[in-house]
């Protein structure tokens, strides 16, 4: 070998998987693409301006922030645009843009960069971010159109006409005007991506098939949730009561795109299932007993802040060993 | 469904360059240089010196001590020196240096041993050990050794190692074709040596022509047995095909013949079969020469001693110069900084790697994906093992068992953000072990 040729030495092993951090981000991306386009088909125009903005937002925010603080640019892993979509389509499409912008800042910088950035923060940053709009313009957060409306672009509140969600109308138990088929295909009131299952889904199953997520934590979710509202739900031992609250306000969504956030779940696979059923749990109870219609965010908040603590109680017994008990 | 074990990886195999290639034989080169130390124990003596002619397989170096095996000469020729020389574990080691007559002449004392029915097991171990042999998947652990586990720890269940897991790698491949009647008849001996009536063939299940070969010709003997294993990274290693093949579980800390079990390589029940039936002692061995960098990937059989500058050069040298060189396979092999060492026994493969084969990242923050907890076969916890190993918090790596990590790699290859996870908690590991070595030394001292 001439004396030029210059090696490379470093630890085994000396080859890697294909998949990276932006691979899976850039996967993220795509699944959340049916339900982008649903709510641009349901919801009009303006949900398109809300979601680019959005990512726009968080984007900005993030480089910024690096370059501030003279920190290494992070943009490229493609997290800021998933918390930029993920935020955009947690919120009805009559929402005023500067309060997008404001619960961008704040998922990006105070959740996620004061803590550390990617990997760091210790709840998920696009749902603390819907928290804190919610928190702050109860009102502009909880105004829902019907679908189809026409809503303007600079001045949505002026011309619509709110419509009360199917949560709304479950939450006195009550299954009155609401359709199984319309809330599958989407067709009612919500949040720009929440209100079509059929979408989400789809999102989901790509998901689930490319192994970006595990099916512990939607399904324990999901089920923990469904059990317990078919049993002891406001209409009890009721199918079609049970499956709208399946399929109605941001559960589905929430179970598979926010409660699947790898940094703020735990990574043993028993802690994944245990969190799945907390979720449940928690959604349910908020839905059944709180004051509140939905409980999917605060649910999921509130056990990504247990996370910790359920990996530590969860780690796999080592192969081969035989535990004292 | 095919047997297995929970947790791994599958990896792109790349073994297509040299899967179909019939072994090629090599004559070694102008100087081979056998270093001293290529099994794990007592170190040799050389019973040679400069300027003696030495006779190809004749022993030139051996220790009084149990655990340890000697060394023959791999070729016919002038001992050059006796002198210290760069090892591929990067350290200056003992080595005799033979300038090669390419004569093979070999020993007068060389003759082989009658069939293995009609040797006394005690005269089979014996055979084995001044065969110089030793475990051939890479850790060089005399073969004799293992072999006799004592009788509080009786063995059971025997199995021979045939998964080759490792991507690139294919010399137990082509050995398990092309040597058939060895692969059969060194396990018959072993069956007899440790008084068993059955034996079990692990084989990843991408090496289909192999499993058919060995299929259709055991049934000469009585009691081998064929088993297919799922291809998946690291069905080889030893606590993992131990479960996949018998369901056996080997507890922490403890070694195989603890639950009864035994396992040696393939190539080493072959190398046991040529000592047997030839009487010649462990001089060569195959190495699968391959990369993208090599011009004409292949299995060579290569003396020991040959330098790895001359094996590249076998196989048609390099197309473009290497970004790596790898003794060994690309998951646990050895990168040299210089191809101006030796193959040794343990020597399984020689790699040279592009640059786009074998990246090096830097690392990204950890995302806590737990893909890294899902495959360790071990099922430890990567994540947090290189945490605390990065903090130097060897407590908590203790809490976490960071002593039963193989070092397989599994973590560090399906990290999506480019963790050094393997690389860390190896080093963590090692701190460790040196750690409580230098405390039992202590504690010792003081009872005195």
């Amino acid at each position: 070998m001439s004396k030029q040729t210059k090696l490379t030495v470093s630890a085994s092993p000396h080859i890697v998987s294909p998949v990276t951090t932006s691979s899976i981000m850039f996967d993220v991306i795509i699944a959340l693409l049916p339900a982008c386009f649903g709510g641009v088909y349901f919801f009009g125009f303006r949900s398109a301006v809300l979601i680019l903005c959005s990512v726009l937002f968080c984007v900005l925010a993030e480089a910024v922030y690096n370059k501030l603080t003279k920190k290494p640019q992070t943009v490229g892993d493609l997290s800021a645009v998933v918390t930029g979509i993920l935020l955009a389509l947690n919120v009805p499409v009559t929402l005023p843009i500067w309060m997008l912008a404001v619960g961008c800042l704040f998922a990006i910088i105070i959740v996620k960069q004061l803590f550390g950035g990617l990997g760091c923060n210790f709840v998920n940053p696009a749902l603390a971010g819907r928290a804190f709009m919610l928190a702050s313009w109860a009102g502009a957060m909880t105004t829902f159109v019907k679908p189809f409306a026409d809503i303007s672009l600079f001045f949505p509140a002026a011309d619509t006409v709110s419509t009360a969600t199917p949560l709304a109308t479950l939450k006195l138990g009550s299954v009155e005007g609401l359709s199984i088929v319309s809330a599958f295909f989407g067709n009612t009131g919500g949040c720009i991506g929440e209100t079509s299952a059929l979408l989400i889904l789809a999102g989901a199953a790509y998901l689930l098939i490319k192994k970006v997520i595990s099916w512990r934590i939607p399904v324990c979710y999901l089920a923990t949730f469904a059990l317990l509202t078919f049993l002891f739900g406001k209409s009890q031992f009721d199918w079609n009561y049970t499956l709208l609250s399946l399929l109605t306000g941001g559960l589905l969504f929430g179970a598979f795109f926010m409660a699947t956030d790898y940094t703020t779940t735990p990574s043993t696979p028993r802690g994944k299932l245990i969190f799945g059923i907390g979720c449940g749990i928690l959604t349910f109870v908020i839905r059944r007993f709180g004051g509140y219609p939905e409980g999917v965010s605060y649910s999921i908040l509130l056990m990504n802040v247990a996370a910790p603590l359920i990996e530590k109680a969860t780690v796999p017994k080592v192969f081969g060993e035989v535990r004292a008990k | 469904m095919l047997k297995t074990f929970r947790g791994g990886v599958h990896l792109s195999d790349r073994k297509e360059a040299t899967c179909h290639k019939a072994i090629e034989y090599s004559d070694g080169c102008d100087v081979h240089t056998l270093y001293l130390q290529q099994h794990i124990g007592a170190p040799l003596t050389p019973c040679v010196k400069r300027g003696d002619h030495v006779n190809y397989c004749q022993k030139i170096a051996d220790s009084e001590a149990y655990v340890s095996v000697p060394l023959h000469s791999s070729v016919s020729g002038t001992v050059l020196a006796v002198e210290d020389r760069l090892n591929p574990m990067g350290q200056m080691a003992s080595a005799i240096i033979i300038e090669n007559d390419y004569k093979f002449t070999t020993d007068p004392s060389i003759a082989p041993y009658p069939h293995v029915d009609r040797m006394k097991q005690e005269e089979i171990l014996k055979a084995i050990r001044e065969a110089g042999i030793v475990g051939m998947g890479g850790a060089g652990f005399p073969t004799h050794v293992k072999l006799s586990p004592g009788k509080e720890r009786p063995i059971d269940y025997l199995i021979i190692n045939g998964a080759e897991c490792e991507p690139y790698l294919t010399s137990d491949h082509r050995v398990m074709i092309e040597k058939n009647e060895d692969v059969l008849y060194g396990s018959h001996a072993l069956m007899r040596l440790l008084n068993l009536n059955d034996v079990y063939i692990g084989i990843e299940n991408n090496k289909r022509d192999a499993i058919d070969v060995l299929r259709s010709v055991s049934s000469q003997y009585k009691g081998i047995h064929i088993v297919p294993l799922k291809t998946k990274y690291p069905q080889g290693s030893e606590k993992q095909i131990i479960y996949a093949v018998c369901g056996r579980k080997v507890p922490p800390g403890k070694l195989p013949a603890d639950i009864g079990v035994l396992v040696t390589n393939i190539d080493t029940v072959t190398q046991i079969s040529y000592a047997l039936k030839t009487g010649k002692p462990l001089v060569k061995r195959v190495v699968t020469v391959a990369g993208d960098a090599v011009k004409e990937a292949k299995n060579l059989m290569v003396p020991l001693g040959m330098s790895f500058e001359e094996v590249f050069r076998a196989a048609g040298g390099f197309v473009s110069p290497p970004s790596k060189i790898i003794n060994g396979g690309p998951m646990m092999g050895f990168g040299q900084f210089s191809t101006d060492v030796c193959v040794t026994k343990g020597t399984s493969a020689l790699l040279a790697l592009t640059q786009k084969e074998a990246m090096f990242f830097n690392e990204t923050p950890c995302i806590n994906c737990g893909r890294c907890v899902e495959a360790c076969p071990m099922r430890l916890m990567p994540n947090i093992l290189r945490r605390a190993a990065g903090e130097r918090d060897y407590e908590t790596c203790k809490k976490y068992h960071i002593l039963d990590c193989f070092s397989c790699g599994t973590c560090s290859y399906i990290c999506p953000a480019r963790r050094h996870l393997s690389q860390y908690i190896r080093d963590a590991k090692q701190t460790i072990q040196a750690q409580e070595k230098a405390q039992k030394a202590k504690q010792q001292e003081g009872g005195k």
